[in-house]
């Protein structure tokens, strides 16, 4: 039923495409204002000066590695969300785009697994015998 | 059959809100992905399979850093820098980070000023953006050099493990290559809004379609995606 009702709307839209001028269609597009950028411009150098500092300070262990990975995660979300216009675009374009590159996760956890087993084989085998 | 030749986008259709709607329009029997062109379609799905071949790349070096019985060399120690007769640690690598944040930057704004048909404006912001990528490109040629001169080669180097010449040279030659095409790739849009091309939707040499401001948003798309690559290059290959 549902999907009848978005055929009829959609047949409705094609017929308006078609009679309004082209013009109209592409005057528009994303705006946003300036300012919303300089804003996410400027929040990229914080996090960015943040994940140096990391490294200028020598932190170590869990607390590097989280923090790396935290700053990392929020400076890629914003470049995709706003630089990027993912915020704005319709969510059938934003699952097909961002979802399998989620999905190499599982990729990375197998080669991980894979690459724990080759250094304990090199460990065993291949230690110098000095 | 006229309806999916259109190279613009038709009127957009009310979304229906979460999974339904993308049930709905994947389910259509049209185009999936509504009110976006196929331009710009394209160019998403580009960058997907882009950031495959970069998580190929960067899973290479995490299974060679992991399975490797000897210690990787430092990143900190070697991207250090002598300036001003101070001792900086992967300073070089922080401008870079920075020049490039900078260039996504003027390219969100280039975009902006594209659809308010602000020709100079838009055409100055990209080729500003193409600077900056020329001086990133740049500096990452200094910092070959360096490390080449350092005695850095894809098989052995001498810190640590061998594995670390190929993964770097790899990984951020890659990368350079991409920002390079970035570059050229701004430069010649930008000469086309310069010229007012999108003001009278003047049909491209090559594939004689009409060209529209919306190529400024796709010119964009791939800027902020190198921009976005270096995140994770930075992140997992630097400071890691």
């Amino acid at each position: 039923m549902a999907n009848a009702a978005v055929r009829v709307e959609e047949s409705q839209h094609s017929l308006q495409a078609h009679v309004l001028a082209p013009a109209a269609t592409h005057a528009k597009g994303q705006q946003h204002p300036i300012k919303l950028y300089l804003v996410v411009w400027g929040w990229l150098f914080i996090l960015s000066t943040c994940s140096y500092l990391v490294d200028y300070f020598g932190i170590h262990g869990n607390l590097r590695w989280s923090l790396i990975c935290l700053f990392m995660i929020l400076k890629a979300g914003l470049i995709v969300a706003v630089f990027m216009h993912m915020a704005w675009e319709r969510l059938a374009l934003a699952y097909a785009i961002l979802i399998p590159p989620v999905l190499v996760l599982v990729f990375v956890a197998i080669m991980a697994f894979e690459s724990d087993y080759t250094h304990l084989l090199r460990v065993i085998f291949f230690a110098p015998t000095a | 059959m006229a309806e999916t030749a259109l190279t613009n986008p038709g009127q957009p259709t009310t979304p229906i809100a979460g999974l339904r709607g993308i049930a709905a329009d994947w389910s259509s029997d049209q185009r999936a992905f509504k009110n976006v062109s196929w331009g710009k379609a394209m160019m998403w799905i580009f960058l997907l399979s882009d950031t495959f071949i970069f998580s190929c790349f960067l899973l290479s070096y995490m299974t060679a850093r992991m399975s490797t019985t000897v210690p990787w060399p430092n990143p900190s120690e070697v991207f250090a820098l002598n300036l001003g007769g101070k001792h900086i640690p992967l300073i070089l690598i922080a401008i870079m980070t920075f020049i490039l944040i900078s260039s996504s930057g003027t390219m969100a704004m280039a975009v902006n000023f594209g659809y308010r048909r602000d020709r100079v404006k838009t055409a100055a912001l990209m080729l500003a953006t193409a600077a900056f990528g020329a001086t990133f490109v740049s500096m990452q040629a200094f910092e070959w050099t360096k490390l080449i001169m350092e005695g850095v080669r894809p098989w052995g180097n001498p810190w640590g493990a061998p594995q670390f010449g190929s993964c770097f040279f790899l990984i951020t030659g890659f990368h350079g290559t991409h920002v390079t095409i970035g570059v050229i790739f701004l430069i010649a849009i930008a000469r086309k809004v310069l010229r007012g091309d999108f003001d009278v939707e003047r049909r491209g040499f090559f594939t004689s379609r009409k060209g529209y401001y919306e190529i400024v948003e796709i010119t964009g798309l791939y800027w902020h995606f190198v921009d976005l690559v270096w995140v994770f290059i930075f992140a997992f290959f630097y400071l890691w």
